[in-house]
C-alpha cells in the first residue's frame, strides 16, 4: 500500500529500467452502459429493467465497505467514472512511469462470474470480453487480456473459451475463488479442459459476490479487515480442492494463477496437505504425486499484497519454498493497497531473482 | 507468567540427543498434554445423568441407539485413530486402560487435558443438545477425572446457545479439575461475535481457558468454496477455519473486552501462524479506523492471549525447516505440548518435531501449559 509519485526524473528512469510485467491491473467501465454496445437489444433491455442477480444482499456495493473510495486509490479517480476507467490516467500514473512492459488486465465488477441468470451471464460475458478488447487491449499494445467466463454456467463458459482460443490478445482465463462448488470439483472440469486445450492459464482473483457460501467455514465475518483476509482462506481451499479432486491429474497441462490472494501461506498449506495426505491416501488413490508436487508444478502466485515480515530473510525463506520461478510481480493498480514496483520488496533480491519476479516468470507463463 | 524456577515437580532428563534410543523421546518427564480425546461413551452411559423427561425422550425415540458420530470425526477414518492405538473392538481411546497406557504412561505425562467431543453439538434442538452435553460433562467428571488423577477436563458447551453455555460453565465451575471451556471452531457464527461474549465472560470470571478445537457442526459449508468431496480435503480446510476464527476474535475486540482471557487453538496445524501474523500486522495498519479498539499489532495480542497445541504440527520432517518455522513464529511461548491422542499424526513416541531446541521443548511441555491454564498452577 504505497503510492507512486515519481516526480524525480532519475527515479523515473530507474523504474523504467525494471521493464516490469504487471500481472494484476484493473480496468473498469465508466458505467455498466459501456457494455451495452456489445449486447443485443434483448439483453440491453434486461440490464436496464432487471440488471444483475447475484447471491448477496446488496446491489452495486460491498457488504463489507472498504476503507477508501470503495477500495480504490483516491488519486486514481479520473474526472469522470471510477478508478481504472481512464486509460490516459492509467498510462500517466502507472504504465509509463513504472516502466510497464506488459500488464495483464483483470476486469472486475461486471458481475459476470457471479450472475445467476444463465443467459444474461452469457450475454454479459461476451460483452465484457468485447469491451475489454475494444476499450483497452486494442488501444495499448502493452495490455493483455483475461478472458472472463460465467463460471457457474459451464457450457456458456466453454463456448466462450473455444470461440476465443486463437485470439492472442487474451493470455489467461479469469475466474472467481467464490464458487458454488469447490473449484477443483468435476463441475468445472469442462472449463479446465477447454483452458488446457487453448493453452491458457486459469487465474483466480477475489470478487465481491460468490457462490452463496459464507467466505469461510466459520461463517460470514463482520469487518472488512476479516473480509480482506478471507481471500487467503478461499484460495487455500481452491488449491486444496484442485489437488485432492484430482484436477491436475486430469489436466496435466493446466496452469493456475493465484492473483491478489497473498502467497506466504502456500508453504504451510503444502506441508499440511502432504502430511494428512499420507494418512488418508487410500481415499484419494487418483493422486499419483504428493500434493506439494502438484502445487510446485501447476501454480503461480502474484505478489501483491506483499507480506511484510519483520526479518526480510523470512520472506526469502517463503519465496524459496514456493519457488522463485513461480512468483509474478503485480501492483493491483488502482486499488488502495497498490504495491509500487520500486518499493514492494523490502529485502535483498539478486539481479536474477529480480528479473524473474518482475518480468521473466510472467514472460514464460504468458508467452509474452 | 510463571517462571521456570517456580514450576513444581518435574525431573529434567538427560540431554536430548542421548534420549534417542529410549522409548520416550522427550528430554523431560512430567509433561502436560493439552489435547487428548477419550472417546465419548454410548448414550446409555449418559442416561443416568439426565432427568426422567429426557431419559424417556431419548429412549422412547430410540435416540439412545444412534451413534452421534460427527461427519468430520468418524472414528474409522485413518487420521482419527492411530493403527496401534485401535482396540480390537470399540473406539480408540474408549477405556481408561487404553488412555493410561497409550496416552499417559507412554509419554510420561504428568497431566493430560481431555477434550471429549460429542455429536450432540450437531443437533438443532438446543434443549436436547444441552441435556446430552451436560450429561457428558458429568460423565467426564465421574468416569475420567474421579478415576484417574492425571486427567483434567474441559467443559463442553453449545457455542450456538450462549445462555446454555454460561449456565453449564457456572454449574461446573467449582470443580477445579475442569480447566477450560471447549468449543468447536466451525459452528453457527464466527466465535468472536458479541453473541458469544457471555461465554468468554463466564470463562474469564472463573479462571477457565477457552479451547477452540477442530471440528464442524456443518451448519454451513466447511470451506468458503463449498463442500469438498473428500475427507482429506475437509480436514486440510480446518486450518483455514482456525485462521478465520482467530481473526474474528481479534477484530471483534474479544481480547480487549476480556483482558485475562486465554484461548487455546487445538489441533489447528500450528504452521499457519507466522504468515497470519505477517499479513494481519500489515493489514491492521491500513484498516485501523474500522476497528479502533485494536490498539496494538495482532502479533502482540496473540502473544498475550492465544496458544496453539502442538499436534498435528504441519511441517516437513527435517529439523532445519522446523527450526526456521519456529523462528518465523517469533516466539515459542505460544506452543503447548499435545499428542492429540488417539489421532494419527505421528508414530511411536515421535510426538516432538525434529528441530525444536531443548529450551523450546521444556517450555511447551511444562512452562507454557502452566502459564496458560490458571487452574493447573
Amino acid at each position: 500500500m504505497n503510492v507512486a509519485t515519481l516526480n524525480d526524473a532519475r527515479e523515473r528512469a530507474n523504474a523504467q529500467r525494471l521493464a516490469i510485467i504487471d500481472c494484476d491491473i484493473h480496468p473498469a467501465p465508466k458505467s455498466p452502459l459501456d457494455l451495452q454496445p456489445y449486447m443485443t437489444q434483448r439483453w440491453r433491455d434486461h440490464m436496464n429493467t432487471f440488471g444483475g442477480h447475484v447471491r448477496q444482499a446488496l446491489v452495486g456495493q460491498e457488504a463489507h465497505p472498504r476503507m477508501t473510495a470503495r477500495g480504490m486509490r483516491t488519486d486514481a479517480l479520473p474526472e469522470n467514472g471510477p478508478a481504472g476507467s481512464d486509460l490516459e490516467l492509467m498510462r500517466r500514473q502507472h504504465l509509463d512511469v513504472n516502466g510497464v512492459e506488459h500488464a495483464i488486465l483483470i476486469p472486475l465488477g461486471g458481475g459476470v462470474s457471479e450472475e445467476r441468470n444463465p443467459d444474461y451471464a452469457a450475454a454479459l460475458m461476451h460483452a465484457a470480453n468485447e469491451w475489454q478488447l475494444a476499450s483497452w487491449i486494442d488501444q495499448d499494445r502493452r495490455l493483455k487480456g483475461s478472458l472472463i467466463v460465467s463460471q457457474e454456467h459451464i457450457e456458456h463458459s466453454v463456448h466462450e473459451i473455444e470461440k476465443r482460443a486463437g485470439d492472442s490478445r487474451f493470455r489467461q482465463i479469469i475466474m472467481s475463488p467464490k464458487p458454488v462448488e469447490p473449484l477443483g470439483s468435476r463441475r468445472y472440469w469442462p472449463i479446465y479442459e477447454a483452458a488446457s486445450r487453448a493453452g491458457l492459464p486459469v487465474a483466480f482473483h477475489p470478487v465481491l459476490a460468490g457462490g452463496g457460501h459464507p467466505s469461510s467455514g466459520i461463517g460470514w465475518p463482520t469487518y472488512y479487515m476479516q473480509d480482506h483476509y478471507s481471500f487467503v482462506g478461499l484460495m487455500q481451499n481452491a488449491i486444496s480442492s484442485f489437488v485432492f479432486e484430482g484436477a491436475f491429474e486430469q489436466f496435466p497441462e493446466l496452469k493456475v494463477v493465484s492473483v491478489e490472494n497473498g502467497f506466504s501461506w502456500a508453504p504451510n498449506l503444502c506441508w499440511r496437505m502432504d502430511k494428512h495426505f499420507e494418512r488418508m491416501r487410500a481415499e484419494v488413490p487418483h493422486l499419483k504425486s504428493k500434493p506439494s508436487d502438484y502445487v510446485r508444478h501447476h501454480i503461480w502466485f502474484t505478489t501483491q499484497p506483499m507480506e511484510e515480515t519483520q526479518d526480510p530473510d523470512h520472506l526469502r525463506d517463503i519465496m524459496g519454498w514456493i519457488g522463485w520461478d513461480r512468483l509474478l510481480f503485480s501492483s493491483d493498480y488502482p486499488h488502495w493497497d497498490f504495491d509500487d514496483p520500486r518499493y514492494a520488496f523490502r529485502m535483498h533480491l539478486t539481479p536474477q531473482e529480480r528479473a524473474m519476479i518482475y518480468r521473466d516468470n510472467a514472460r514464460a507463463l504468458y508467452r509474452l | 507468567m510463571m517462571k521456570y524456577k517456580d514450576v513444581p515437580a518435574y525431573k529434567p532428563r538427560a540431554k536430548w540427543n542421548e534420549m534417542r534410543d529410549e522409548t520416550m523421546k522427550a528430554p523431560f518427564s512430567g509433561a502436560i498434554d493439552c489435547d487428548i480425546h477419550p472417546s465419548a461413551p454410548d448414550m446409555p452411559a449418559l442416561l443416568p445423568y439426565m432427568s426422567e423427561y429426557w431419559r424417556d425422550q431419548i429412549t422412547n425415540r430410540f435416540i439412545d441407539k444412534t451413534p452421534f458420530t460427527f461427519t468430520s470425526y468418524k472414528p474409522q477414518v485413518p487420521i482419527n485413530g492411530r493403527p496401534d492405538w485401535r482396540p480390537q473392538s470399540g473406539r480408540p481411546g474408549s477405556s481408561l486402560d487404553m488412555i493410561r497406557s497409550q496416552a499417559l504412561d507412554a509419554f510420561g505425562s504428568r497431566l493430560a487435558i481431555c477434550n471429549v467431543i460429542h455429536g450432540a453439538l450437531g443437533l438443532f434442538n438446543n434443549d436436547m443438545a444441552a441435556t446430552i452435553v451436560s450429561a457428558l460433562n458429568d460423565w467426564v467428571a465421574a468416569a475420567l477425572l474421579d478415576a484417574e488423577p492425571r486427567l483434567r477436563g474441559s467443559i463442553l458447551v453449545l457455542a450456538d446457545d450462549p445462555t446454555h453455555a454460561v449456565a453449564e460453565i457456572e454449574r461446573l465451575a467449582d470443580d477445579k479439575r475442569f480447566v477450560q471451556v471447549l468449543l468447536l471452531v466451525m459452528g453457527e457464527r464466527p466465535l468472536g461475535q458479541r453473541a458469544c461474549w457471555p461465554i468468554y465472560h463466564a470463562a474469564e470470571k472463573n479462571g477457565l481457558t477457552v479451547c477452540i478445537h477442530a471440528g464442524s457442526t456443518h451448519r454451513q459449508a466447511p470451506t468458503g468454496g463449498g463442500w469438498p468431496s473428500y475427507f482429506v480435503d475437509e480436514y486440510v480446510a480446518q486450518s483455514a477455519a482456525f485462521e478465520a476464527v482467530l481473526l474474528s476474535l481479534i477484530a471483534e475486540g474479544v481480547f480487549k473486552k476480556f483482558p485475562d482471557l486465554k484461548v487455546v487453538l487445538a489441533e489447528s496445524g500450528v504452521t499457519w501462524m507466522p504468515q497470519f501474523l505477517w499479513r494481519n500486522d500489515k493489514v491492521w495498519r491500513g484498516v485501523r479506523p474500522e476497528v479502533p479498539w485494536i490498539d496494538r499489532v495482532p502479533r502482540e495480542i496473540v502473544r498475550d492471549h492465544v496458544r496453539l497445541t502442538l499436534q498435528p504440527f504441519d511441517a516437513p520432517g527435517d529439523a532445519a525447516t522446523v527450526a526456521r518455522v519456529i523462528e518465523h513464529l517469533g516466539t515459542d511461548d505460544i506452543l503447548l505440548f499435545s499428542t492429540d491422542y488417539p489421532h494419527w499424526h505421528f508414530d511411536g513416541t515421535d510426538v516432538l518435531p525434529e528441530g525444536l531446541s531443548e529450551s523450546t521443548v521444556r517450555k511447551l511441555m511444562i512452562d507454557n501449559p502452566l502459564a496458560t491454564y490458571a487452574r493447573l498452577s
